[in-house]
């Protein structure tokens, strides 16, 4: 492996992994065997194989990962070659995932990149446990809070609500719009998860029904009129699909014979796809930026030859340039990744006992719980009907309603007292079933557990 | 358990490649075990909802009804009967789907039942600020179903969708009250017909 040809290639990351400093992580040794160990044992999933993830994969490639996955379910539009550098245009209409792996292959010797043409749904927990670090390069709330559920739905915690590392599923996760970008580590159980700070995500600009459909001032409003309001009067029964081309094309000329009649400017095709897809135009460089600092990231993570960014850096080029790293904190009682409370149970509790015990609980003290389990719903209080869907369940052991696991989380929600007060609230509950061993059971939480 | 490295108080964390290391070889005893089933998860906007719903506490006018059962809380929809007003006599199905990011994003909202009414359109539109414009995390179903509930009594012209029905409440309430009627009974209204929803 020693030859010249290799000594030189890697030069820049032995830098890093060669050489002590007193920026490093802790437990940092510098040697050889930490290059070979990054090449062989760490897989990265990237998640978006768009501008962003182009960027990953090419970053992580060029950066000693050798074992790389990438899962997109988008396919290469005219449109996106601009700072999707890796299309080319015969590549237009061809899976992103597919081809963006094949091109870092070709260029980068030694990588391997295997790709997954669909979405992020399709796939099941198992797939996703298999990697040590996720790099996400999406451009959707929705994706990353699903992602972000998936990787903390690993996490455990021991008796003393500390995370355990062997648990951890960390993930760098990019974002782009136009000149704005931000770059963040998510340790789960360590650093704020994507739903503790979910608040740092504007919402969606939504006009009023009314305006679109009397009083459009502007091309946006043209545009969600033919989306919104024309669609569904024409296309009686069939919905919107914003990823098919012939719709889209559909709304674009609509909004233009409706901006026609009101004497408005600026309905184009692409500025159409914006609007119904909410995105804002992508720069490249803002893309190179942001992966670079994810890449690093994750190179970091692997490797320990410094200590991770704490936690989330925010670039703006917009006005001459401005970059910043925040150190967020955990919402302790985060639903996703917070650690709930630990309550033993034996395997013969029925869920009444259970609702009852959970208004004795010092730390719950909820007299009438309604009670989910990996969405389903074992016990509803109220409305009427749900209840008494659900009434026949509360003669059964909570064991035995959670599919016989050994230890699992639920979600109750209901009127509890705190700090003397009575408020509504939601928590999160890790249950462990006294003498209960998992037989092969389906167990997301300690699935790639030690 | 292992315990490779700890990770830090100031939030970073120290090596994990040897941690990587572990989980290959186990991966690779785990290959010939066999797959394990996928396993459903809840989103944190599926808990909120269920929190939500929990909560309801609903007009006497008002039912609910969960079409695909007790675990898919996500589609429902809710009847209105006004007890006041124009629509009194009614029956007024409306469908919500609740985005996985609720309560980030509102949910959505149509009205099954076609009628003649001017803040929603005859495709089931309906133009209630806090379903857009003015939707905040703060608010959850009970408010939207309040919000519902107001548009049967106090429908108003300023916020037309059914521009022809807010030009004949706005100048006419007699006539308009009128057309409600002949709508409700199951009839036309100029060239629309309505099904009877009384
Ligand atoms: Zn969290």
């Amino acid at each position: 492996m020693a030859d010249t040809a290799t000594n030189g290639r890697w030069r820049d990351l032995d830098k890093l992994l060669l050489r002590p400093g007193n920026l490093v992580g802790p437990n940092f040794e510098p040697s050889p065997e930490l290059r070979d160990d990054l090449q062989t044992y760490a897989r990265v999933l990237v998640v978006g194989a768009g501008g962003l993830g182009c960027e990953l994969l090419k970053d992580l490639a060029l950066s000693g990962f050798r074992n790389l996955e990438v899962i997109d379910m988008d396919r290469i539009e005219v449109s996106n070659l601009n700072r999707q550098f890796l299309f080319r245009l015969q590549d237009v209409g061809k899976p992103k995932a597919e081809v963006a792996a094949q091109r870092v292959m070709e260029r980068v010797s030694g990588v391997n990149i295997v790709p997954h043409f669909c979405r992020i749904e399709d796939k099941d927990l198992e797939f996703y446990s298999d990697f040590n670090i996720i790099a996400l390069g999406l451009d959707s709330i929705e994706a990353r809070s699903y992602i972000n559920a998936v990787a903390c739905s690993f996490l455990e915690y021991d008796s003393d609500d500390n995370p355990m590392e062997e648990t951890m599923k960390p993930m760098v996760d990019g974002g782009t719009e136009g000149f704005k970008g931000h770059a963040r580590v998510i340790l789960p159980g360590v650093t704020p998860c994507f739903e503790c700070t979910i608040w740092l995500f504007p919402p969606q600009v939504k006009f009023p029904l009314c305006t679109l459909a009397e009083t459009p001032r502007t091309a946006a409003h043209c545009i969600e009129y033919a989306h919104l309001i024309k669609w569904g009067e024409v296309h009686v029964g069939k919905s919107f699909d914003e990823d098919d081309p012939e719709h889209m094309q559909w709304v674009y000329s609509e909004a233009v014979k409706r901006a026609e009649l009101f004497g408005i400017l600026g309905v184009t095709y692409s500025f159409t796809q914006g609007v119904v897809k909410n995105i804002i135009p992508a720069i490249a460089s803002t893309n190179a930026l942001i992966s670079a600092a994810c890449a690093l990231e994750a190179l970091k993570i692997a490797t320990g030859c410094s200590k991770t960014m704490s936690n989330y850096l925010t670039y703006n080029g917009l006005e001459g340039l401005h970059t910043k790293v925040t150190e967020f904190v955990r919402d302790k009682d985060c639903l996703v990744c917070g650690p709930g409370v630990l309550i033993e149970l034996d395997t013969s509790t029925t869920l009444q006992k259970f609702i009852d015990l959970l208004g004795e609980h010092p730390k719950v003290r909820m007299p009438k719980a309604s009670v989910a389990h990996r969405g389903e719903n074992l016990y509803m209080q109220a409305p009427p009907i749900l209840e008494e869907m659900t009434r026949s369940n509360l003669q059964v052991s909570l064991y035995n309603l959670m599919g016989k696991l050994a230890r699992d989380v639920v979600h109750v929600t209901g009127a509890a007292a705190v700090n003397g007060k009575t408020a509504s609230s939601l928590r999160k509950l890790r249950i462990v079933f006294r003498g209960a061993t998992n037989d092969g059971v389906a167990d997301m939480d300690t699935a790639g557990g030690a | 358990m292992l315990k490779m490295s700890q990770y830090l108080n100031d939030g970073t964390v120290g090596i994990m490649i040897k941690l990587f290391k572990v989980k290959e070889k186990q991966r690779e005893i785990a290959e010939n075990a066999n797959g394990k089933a996928p396993v459903k998860k809840q989103s944190a906007g599926e808990l909120r909802l269920h929190k939500d719903i929990c909560e309801l506490n609903l007009p006497k006018t008002t039912t609910i009804n969960f079409p695909n059962g007790k675990d898919d809380l996500m589609n429902f929809e809710v009847t209105i009967r006004p007890d006041e007003g124009y629509y009194l006599g009614g029956t007024f199905v409306f469908t919500f789907h609740v985005p996985t990011i609720y309560p980030h994003e509102a949910p959505k909202v149509k009205c099954k039942t076609k009628l003649y009414h001017p803040n929603i359109d005859l495709e089931g539109n309906v133009c209630l600020n806090i379903l857009r414009e003015d939707w905040k995390p703060v608010l959850n179903i009970n408010t939207v179903i309040y919000g519902l509930h107001h548009l049967f009594t106090q429908p108003n012209h300023e916020d037309p969708l059914n521009s022809d029905a807010a030009a004949v409440l706005r100048d006419n309430p007699k006539m308009f009250e009128a057309n409600v009627r002949r709508a409700m009974a199951g009839g036309y209204v100029g060239q629309t017909y309505f099904s009877r929803c009384v």
